[in-house]
């Protein structure tokens, strides 16, 4: 059996776990705790260490969708998890600007862990409060070439479309020579 | 027992906090990025303070705040060069050349200049000996530790919002491709033209701030400036091997690894 990796990342609450439960064909493995910090508080619970969901392509070959944590002070999964990655995506809420420095901070750090392609996923598009797509590669000051997507992390098909711009970014470098 | 640490984990405004509510007395030894610091307390107040790879006489301090003139520091330290600090002092108080006043704010700004230094280190070794004052023939001074303290954290802060925007400067920088973009056209500090100066895929920021003698906190603070400015991102260095991304596929073979690209499009299409 074959095993391909792709990792999703982003600040705390930019709905990682929600994005990998949509599409995952197993109950996603979460290490959740409650969390205690009262700032932290807009969740009941958090992940710790790591989500894990699975796709069945084939017989012989299967997609792992890792979800890292996003509370700052378990950024030492980060590196074991993006380890042998295909590609990532980067979880942003577009309701809260204030994590958009984090994001564009978490998307740096892995960058310089491994040159693969990437996808920017700006989630909660559904809600009123969500900043408009133009505003938020401004704000997260994205390259014109970096794949800014709506996203919508309790959505089937939303969340199909971001995993597929990421095949196709990686498939496309592989065309270039790159990966 | 002496107090040891680490200042990634007790910053350096922590531990002048502690020693001023303490009123401690003794000496704090920082092993910094490339420097030791050694500052000096006396019952909660700095005392004297000093990078042990720089000239820390009372002639070089005098001299880089203009009170003496660079020949007239030559000749002092031809001279005068087995003099303690505090017969240097009163020599030139005696001669005319400097007052008592001109001596005590000079070292108060050196010394100052040294503990806002370590406000930018992130991390070095510390210890702090208790009742250890081995400052023999130096003048020392007796300064507050409030306003540092407030100071201090104010720069952390901002030292810690710059590491959230630049989280490593291994990275290199490069101009970005912006039409009608003229640097010509935008008013940059010194500083700025400086770094835009080294600004090259084949420079880490680290190298740019040694190359233009910056610390951690000045070469954030101006690299962010052109970032928000548009003018430049953030790059892998050129000729920098990247970390092996380790095993991505479970094939080596071009085709077979396109191949199974296809098959994950075909089977997330379907779900």
């Amino acid at each position: 059996m074959q095993t391909v990796k792709i990792v999703v990342t982003g600040p705390f609450n930019a709905g990682k776990t929600e994005f990998i439960r949509s599409v995952s064909e197993i109950d996603v493995v979460s290490t959740e705790r409650k969390i205690s910090s009262e700032p932290e508080k807009v969740k009941e619970t958090t992940t710790v260490a790591m989500d894990f969901g699975r796709i069945t392509v084939d017989h012989d070959l299967v997609l792992y969708l890792f979800g890292t944590p996003g509370q700052k002070r378990f950024d030492f999964m980060w590196e074991i998890l993006s380890e042998g990655m295909l590609g990532f995506v980067v979880m942003v809420d577009s309701t809260r600007p204030e994590t958009f420095r984090e994001a564009r901070s978490i998307l740096e750090t892995f960058r310089a862990y491994a040159p693969t392609p990437y996808v920017v996923a700006a989630n909660k598009q559904d809600h009123k409060d969500a900043w408009d797509i133009d505003d938020m590669r401004l704000a997260l000051r994205l390259d014109p070439k970096v794949k800014l997507l709506t996203c919508v992390a309790t959505s089937k098909e939303k969340v199909k479309s971001v995993l597929l711009e990421l095949l196709y970014g990686i498939l496309a470098e592989m065309e270039e020579g790159r990966s | 027992m002496a107090l040891k640490g680490n200042l990634r984990d007790f910053t350096i405004t922590q531990l002048l906090n502690l020693i001023n509510l303490a009123r401690k007395t003794g000496t704090l030894v920082v092993e910094g990025p490339g420097e030791v610091a050694k500052v000096f307390f006396r019952e909660g107040k700095l005392s004297y303070a000093a990078i042990e790879q720089e000239d820390n006489s009372l002639a070089a301090v005098l001299q880089r705040t203009n009170r003496i003139t660079t020949s007239q520091y030559k000749l002092i330290k031809e001279k005068a060069s087995r003099m303690s600090d505090k017969e240097l002092g009163l020599v030139l108080i005696n001669a005319g050349y400097v007052s008592q006043d001109d001596i005590l704010l000079s070292l108060q700004q050196y010394f100052l200049a040294v503990v806002r230094r370590l406000f930018t280190w992130g991390e070095g070794f510390f210890r702090f000996d208790q009742g250890d004052l081995s400052v023999d023939g130096k003048i020392t001074v007796r300064i507050d530790l409030e306003n540092l303290i407030i100071e201090g954290s104010r720069q952390l802060r901002e030292l810690e919002k710059l590491q959230e925007e630049i989280p490593t400067l291994d990275m290199a920088l490069k101009f970005t491709d912006r039409p009608g973009t003229n640097l010509r056209n935008i008013n940059l500090s010194v500083q700025e033209w400086r770094v835009v100066s080294f600004v090259n895929p084949k420079n880490s920021m680290r190298q740019i701030a040694r190359a233009t003698k910056m610390n951690d906190l000045e070469i954030r603070r101006v690299i962010y400036g052109l970032l928000q400015a548009g003018l430049v991102e953030i790059i892998r260095p050129v000729g920098v091997v990247a970390p092996a991304p380790g095993r991505m596929f479970p094939t080596q073979n071009k085709e077979e690894q396109k191949s199974l690209v296809n098959r994950l499009i075909e089977r997330i299409r379907s779900l």
